[in-house]
């Protein structure tokens, strides 16, 4: 069996809200990805998916603090790494595109010189060779006219094209791990498709592994193989994408397919009314490590 | 770009016709002529033949549409009258002035920028640290004092205390003499500087494309260098241009306090003796500065920022 590419062990973090008090947000979550496997983390708002992907970045924010655990790249901890080399593999061997395709690219600067600093930045490339590197990324994303798109500023360009931008950017030093963190969110439908297409299509053909983080099942499983389900924190179960949709076995996770609509199903008057998940999301304080579930499920049983 | 160059500054005129309109008729209407605070010695009332003559003499006794329609074809033509004291052109005396007044102006102005931009910069970078604790203190305490009260203070030790410089005065126009009236008037622009630097700076930082900068693998340094600074120039170049248009107005006070002989000390003298087409003149050149000004951050604006040409 070969070593996995990403391997997080037990990870927590929570919110310092003073010096011994510490407000948790990850109760220790543990999964791996395989070289050049998509894996899904699915879940609600506030579940823990993007602290989760900030974490391996190395992005979290201040009050925001890893409280344990360990984040294996190739058998490294990235916790203990120096912030240089941390640096070094962020962009270059972990890549990431955010959920707002807006506001993720400075207003003020042409795509091709966003791209360009990662060749400058990661290779070493003088500006000029890496713009000519940039045009030739944005074509890889399958941008039409690159290099008159390149020159272009990100007002200037759709939702859908902003993304592809992003898109070509972070595979641009052809990195291990992709995180996409709702990268489709912000888009509207038909655009979806193709942009999920292009992420599949394009990590595939270079062999990337892909953490895709999602709320929306019917994504996750258009690009992912296997699934990891969260809730408040933790992660409640994780299975291969078939496997998960055929047989849930946890309640939450039987919830959470309750709720997506679908095609053809109608019950006797006429409308099929969707499974919701009752009650808000709980207030984690009150919840105890084994009973976390137990407020909510449709079925109102325990785990 | 050079349509947009070209609009932006075709669209100063109607603003200079509108103020030249208002500033003829509240001249108009304020109490007192130039020949009676000539005459006014305080002990007895003047001699209204000899009034009633200097009124002839400057064509104060024509009805106010004629003086109006002087005024109007005159100003067409450049002309912004004659002094009533001197007797020279109102244009020399300003030009004598303007000189002075720019000096003093781009002084305070570098002054503050040399020292207001980079202490908001550093404070963002590092906010609720002693640097920015104290930027913050001085800012306000900066922004609330009044400037003679501060100019005075200057005088007090570093002209008559320590000796280090001159207490006032243009003195041959060195910049010795430059230096007080300069900081005291670049106090307030700079504490605005500072604050609003420091604003504008941390709202880049809290941005998603920072974020994204920073998931690229950047130093903080290539950060700052290669997304925050062009970003929180646009809010700068606003307060640079604002300040900047409003200084040789603010000026009048120093200017009056450190007897520098700008434009802002000929107004004050003019407007004491009533010599109302120095005081039209001076009054026009200064929003005439001020909108120059404000097209030029419009340019620069647009040079920074692709969005604004597109509009």
């Amino acid at each position: 069996m070969t070593a996995p590419l990403l391997d997080i062990r037990d990870l927590r973090l929570g919110v310092a809200i003073n010096r011994s008090t510490h407000h948790p947000l990850l109760k220790g979550v543990s999964f791996q990805i395989m070289p050049g496997e998509a894996y899904g983390l699915v879940g609600e708002s506030g579940s823990g998916k993007s602290v989760t992907s900030l974490a391996v970045m190395g992005l979290l924010k201040k009050p925001l603090a890893i409280a344990g655990g360990e984040i294996l790249f190739k058998g490294q901890n990235l916790l203990a790494l120096p912030k240089r080399e941390m640096r070094r593999l962020r962009g270059n061997r972990i890549a990431m595109i955010f959920q707002e395709p807006m506001t993720a690219l400075n207003p003020l600067s042409t795509v091709g010189r966003q791209i360009a600093e990662m060749f400058v930045l990661h290779q070493s490339k003088s500006w000029g060779e890496a713009e000519k590197l940039a045009v030739e990324a944005l074509g890889n994303v399958r941008v039409p006219n690159p290099d008159r798109r390149a020159k272009n500023y990100p007002h200037q360009m759709s939702g859908g094209l902003r993304q592809r931008v992003m898109i070509a950017m972070a595979l641009a030093c052809d990195p291990d791990l992709l995180i996409a963190d709702e990268p489709t969110t912000a888009l509207d439908v038909t655009v979806q498709a193709e942009v999920l297409r292009l992420i599949k299509e394009l990590c595939a053909a270079r062999g990337t592994a892909v953490l895709f983080i999602s709320h929306d099942l019917g994504v996750i499983a258009s690009v992912c193989q296997r699934v990891g389900v969260m809730y408040s924190g933790c992660l409640v179960e994780e299975n291969e994408t078939r496997l998960l949709f055929a047989d849930p076995k946890h309640d939450y996770t039987r919830g959470l397919l309750g709720a997506l609509p679908r095609l053809g199903s109608r019950s006797e008057h006429g409308r099929q009314r969707l499974v919701d998940i009752d009650s808000i999301i709980a207030d984690r304080s009150k919840l105890t490590e084994t009973r976390f579930i137990a407020p909510r499920g449709p079925e109102g049983s325990q785990p | 770009m050079l349509r947009f160059t070209l609009r932006r500054i075709l669209q100063v005129i109607p603003t200079v016709v509108v103020v030249a309109l208002l500033i003829f008729v509240i001249f108009s209407v304020v109490p007192g002529t130039f020949a009676a605070s000539l005459f006014a010695d305080g002990k007895r009332a003047a001699d209204p033949q000899m009034i009633a003559r200097l009124n002839e003499e400057f064509g104060l006794n024509k009805p106010l549409m004629e003086r109006f329609v002087t005024y109007v074809t005159d100003l067409a033509q450049f002309d912004l009258g004659t002094s009533f004291r001197t007797r020279q052109p109102v244009i020399d005396l300003i030009n004598d002035r303007m000189g002075a007044s720019l000096q003093l102006a781009i002084a305070a102005m570098v002054f503050a920028l040399v020292v207001g931009v980079p202490l908001g910069f550093l404070a963002a970078l590092r906010p609720g640290s002693v640097l920015d604790t104290v930027t913050m203190i001085g800012a306000v305490s900066g922004l609330s004092m009044p400037q003679f009260w501060l100019g005075l203070l200057m005088m007090y030790l570093f002209a008559l205390q320590l000796n280090w410089l001159p207490s006032f005065g243009y003195g041959d126009g060195s910049f010795r003499n430059l230096i007080l009236p300069a900081v005291t008037l670049g106090v307030t622009p700079l504490a605005l500087l500072a604050r609003t630097t420091r604003a504008g700076v941390l709202d880049v930082l809290n941005a998603d494309f920072i974020r994204t900068a920073h998931s690229k693998g950047m130093s903080e340094m290539k950060v700052v260098r290669w997304h925050v600074a062009r970003n929180a120039l646009v809010l700068i170049v606003t307060t640079v241009g604002l300040q900047f248009g409003s200084l040789i107005g603010q000026a009048v006070v120093i200017e009056k306090l450190f007897a520098w002989p700008g434009i802002g000390s000929l107004l004050v003298d003019s407007v004491a003796i009533r010599d109302i087409p120095v005081v039209q003149g001076t009054i026009l050149v200064i929003v005439l500065w001020f909108l120059l000004i404000n097209t030029a951050v419009d340019l620069i604006y647009a040079a920074i920022d692709p969005r604004i040409k597109q509009e």
